[in-house]
């Protein structure tokens, strides 16, 4: 890998999250990973799919749970350059979830539309 | 190029071979490991998806983790082929990607 990063290779990375925030380390984790790539120049892409929505919903407000909100990251990532963000249709309609209702501008693609995209990632990493 | 897609939940605790399933595309290839081999076991509620699944894509099951949860390879549905490590190695070099649906 060292050596792949020196000669300025670039690879398609794909970051999916499929899980609610704050019950369990996953998002924020993964959020960590994503800005973590950004650092090596890579071609990144992060997919919101089935409670992965979630992370990305409007409002969330963790004073009261004593957990810090991270969701205003999701924000900033288009200050590191990461502004492939997409989210799947189903998800959101399964949940009663509309575009409108995300923090963050996002492609909203279908089931098939991004089974396809994953499909050509050189890397693709599920939480 | 096809992907590798591992599932390592047990379908009924967890909803990634679901997730899994809904994504995976046409000649891909998914190993259930870990306790995701229950997926595989013939006589249970998820049984006929497997195997519906099984003719769609190539679905193996992982040998060692089936054999540590009291299972045989001849519980397995129909056209669930049975890997050992070896095999995922080879599984895991002949797929572009690896997905682990966690």
């Amino acid at each position: 890998m060292e050596e792949e990063f020196e000669s300025g290779v670039v690879k398609k990375f794909m970051y999916v999250n499929r899980k609610v925030p704050y019950g369990t380390i996953y998002a924020l984790e993964v959020l960590e990973m994503i800005l973590i790539s950004a650092a090596f120049d890579q071609d990144v892409h992060v997919a919101f799919l089935d409670d992965g929505v979630y992370q990305i919903k409007k409002g969330q407000s963790t004073g009261d749970s004593g957990m810090k909100n991270f969701s205003p990251t999701y924000r900033a990532l288009e200050g590191y350059d990461i502004e492939k963000l997409y989210v799947e249709k189903e998800s959101l309609e399964e949940r009663g979830l509309t575009e409108a209702d995300l923090l963050v501008p996002v492609e909203v693609l279908s089931r098939t539309e991004l089974a396809q995209l994953m499909s050509e990632m050189d890397m693709v990493l599920s939480a | 190029m096809s992907t590798l897609h591992t599932v390592n939940k047990s379908p009924f605790e967890r909803s990634n071979l679901d997730a899994c399933l809904g994504r995976a595309l046409a000649g891909d290839m998914i190993l259930l490991m870990e306790d995701g081999v229950v997926a595989a076991i013939k006589g249970t509620a998820v049984s006929g998806r497997v195997e519906d699944a099984a003719k769609q894509f190539r679905v193996y099951v992982l040998g060692p983790d089936l054999a540590a949860r009291g299972f045989d390879p001849g519980a397995v549905v129909s056209g669930v082929q049975v890997a050992d490590y070896g095999t995922f190695v080879d599984l895991a070099a002949e797929a572009r990607t690896v997905n682990a649906w966690l």
